[in-house]
């Protein structure tokens, strides 16, 4: 036994089964619930909404900017040239590189952030194609046997549910 | 038929079927492609002799190109973050079809510093890596500052891109088999559609659009002190990097206007690229226009008061000596068409879109080497004037980048649904009831201004 769900084909229905598998005593961790657009309109869409993303990309904008400045500081010192009489260290020319490389770090920060935390390219996991197709998966993954018969009703007691166990 | 499967029929439909039309296209524009690459090789081989550009001239129709695509590039990325951040419903439909033009105009704008070296092979010299001799790029240069922040652009263009593609993907591996499955499998890179992963797309891509919008402005900027900071007569100016940030949203909108319409065409996208969306761009392009007549106004009006002889020889060589007839079809295409076309709402057409934006794509680049060629060629001294004839290599390598444009589009737009699927399913499926006012959905097919 691997898993199982339901299907539902809108949110009102994919929320009535994620209530009532709370109800037979599932916690929210364990319930896995897919679909095809975000869902941020019902509560179940909510989840695992806090995210320290911002922080993470403020921070590679910080590593960026340090970068940049140092780039800039290294090479002018170890090769000085007069530019239109512009101190060796120029402020104002730096400060381009400086901005393009904090936004550069800010940007891949971010990026790394969503691959890590979002679990991209890490296979596995329930899953069923007909969500590309407009479904809500409700389920859950490596029930107990004896949870088996009670997690179907709870997930087939929802109009238009098509429950599978796999 | 449930919206979310038509959606999935229509968008998906180019990547399955494949009319002789595409591969007309393929052909077509692939072989002036080639033949540019070619006319570049013999460049190399037989030396710059071949083009036009010599002194004074040696900026010519390649840092014209150059200029005139990065600006193109202001399209997608900055368009689309900002339609983002302020939650546009009308965008959906549109931002993926902008994204792709900013980095394939990014791309061919920044192949032109290499096709422009006379040794193209030594391009990696303005990377700042350490020598054995420890010379540096000097970073105080305006052409390292475009390396720079066009690396920027195209990094983070890329991943703006890619990001919200990542779910259609997964459409895609769903509904194909085979190796095409393995493929979009590969690119998927596991996507199932759990809240956790909507929440970190969506917020990334908002970080993303908050952090990418000051770097397009700051390319164009940048690409504009490439001017500003050397002494040529009408160069200085410090009107420049507006006047060259607002040039290349306004050129970029037209291209984006006409590669709507083509797909709307070709594509069969009349479901979901609606009037009203050529409507509201068009009223950008219109506002665009005007911002761009002040600009050239303003810049012009200085020039003019100043009245220092080097600088009026050039403002009098474009208006009314031998690049008039250009300046005055730059003035018509930029101004004056999309003036009338746009301005007048029985023609705010598509048809009356495309036919505007096609003068400003035209007028834009003229506005280019009306910027470069004149002032060059009629510095402070007699001694430093001449005369730029371009060349057969230049030309066919300048017009060959429209059809590099274009061939990319096509091919990606087999390979990537060119509409974003996930966000079309979001808009079709929002209650109006749980949406504050502030931020109005419009449904698929029910789109008012």
């Amino acid at each position: 036994m691997k898993a199982v769900y339901g299907l539902y084909p809108d949110g009102q229905a994919a929320q009535q089964a994620v209530n009532r598998l709370r109800a037979a005593g599932f916690a929210d961790r364990d319930i896995t619930i897919l679909s095809p657009q975000p869902m941020e309109d019902y509560e179940f869409g909510r989840r695992d909404k806090a995210t320290w993303m911002w922080w993470i990309a403020c921070a590679g904008g910080a590593v960026g900017m340090a970068t940049a400045f140092g780039l800039a500081w290294i090479t002018e010192v170890s090769w000085p040239m007069d530019v239109g009489g512009l101190p060796t260290f120029a402020w104002w020319p730096n400060l381009i590189i400086v901005f393009e490389l904090t936004m550069l770090g800010a940007i891949v920060a971010t990026v790394a952030t969503l691959v890590v935390t979002a679990r991209l390219g890490r296979a596995g996991g329930l899953y069923d194609p007909a969500v590309s197709d407009g479904k809500i998966l409700v389920g859950i993954e490596h029930p107990l046997d004896s949870a088996v018969s009670d997690l179907q009703t709870a997930l087939g007691a929802v109009r238009h549910a098509t429950v599978k166990t796999i | 038929m449930p919206a979310d499967q038509r959606i999935n029929r229509d968008l998906l439909r180019p990547l399955t079927q494949t009319s002789w039309r595409f591969y007309l296209l393929v052909a077509v524009f692939g072989g002036i492609v080639l033949a540019a690459v070619v006319a570049w090789l013999s460049q190399v081989t037989r030396g710059f002799g071949i083009t036009g550009i010599r002194w004074p001239i040696y900026w010519g129709f390649y840092v014209t190109s150059f200029v005139f695509w990065i600006g193109i590039s202001h399209a997608g990325t900055l368009i689309s973050a900002i339609l983002r951040l302020v939650n546009a419903g009308w965008r959906r439909p549109v931002t993926r079809c902008a994204e792709v033009i900013t980095v394939f105009a990014l791309m061919i704008g920044a192949l032109f510093p290499i096709v422009h070296l006379g040794r193209p092979w030594l391009a990696f010299w303005l990377f700042p890596y350490p020598s054995e001799r420890m010379i540096w790029p000097n970073l105080r240069s305006p052409l390292v500052w475009d390396f720079f922040a066009i690396n920027t652009y195209l990094t983070g263009s890329v991943l703006f891109l890619f990001l919200p593609m990542i779910p259609d993907f997964a459409v895609v591996r769903d509904t194909s088999t085979g190796l095409r499955h393995r493929i979009y499998r590969a690119f998927a890179l596991g996507w199932r559609g759990t809240p956790k992963q909507w929440h970190r797309l969506e917020t990334a891509m908002q970080i993303m659009a908050v952090a990418i919008i000051p770097v397009a402005v700051s390319v164009h900027t940048i690409v504009s002190f490439d001017f500003s900071m050397a002494p040529v007569p009408m160069w200085q100016t410090t009107i420049f990097g507006p006047y060259f940030v607002a040039g290349a949203i306004f050129s970029g909108i037209a291209a984006l206007l006409i590669a709507m319409a083509v797909l709307r065409r070709f594509l069969h996208l009349e479901n979901y690229l609606h009037r009203v969306h050529f409507e509201n761009l068009g009223k950008l392009l219109l506002v665009m226009a005007l911002l761009w007549g002040y600009f050239v106004f303003n810049e012009r009006l200085v020039t003019y008061y100043g009245n220092k002889p080097a600088e009026m020889a050039v403002f009098w060589r474009t208006q009314r000596e031998s690049f008039a007839p250009l300046y005055w079809t730059m003035v018509t295409g930029n101004f004056i068409l999309p003036l009338i076309l746009m301005g007048i709402r029985r023609f705010r057409t598509i048809t009356g879109c495309v036919i505007a934006s096609i003068g400003v794509v035209i007028g834009m680049w003229l506005e280019r080497f009306l910027i470069i060629v004149p002032a060059l060629g009629h510095k402070y001294l007699p001694y430093s004037f001449g005369v730029y004839r371009p060349q057969p290599v230049e030309i066919l390598i300048a017009a060959a980048t429209f059809a590099a444009m274009t061939l990319l589009y096509v091919l990606f737009a087999k390979v990537v649904p060119i509409i974003s699927i996930w966000e079309l399913k979001a808009g079709a499926h929002v209650p109006s009831a749980l949406v504050p006012p502030a931020t109005q959905e419009h449904p698929l097919g029910e789109l008012h201004l």
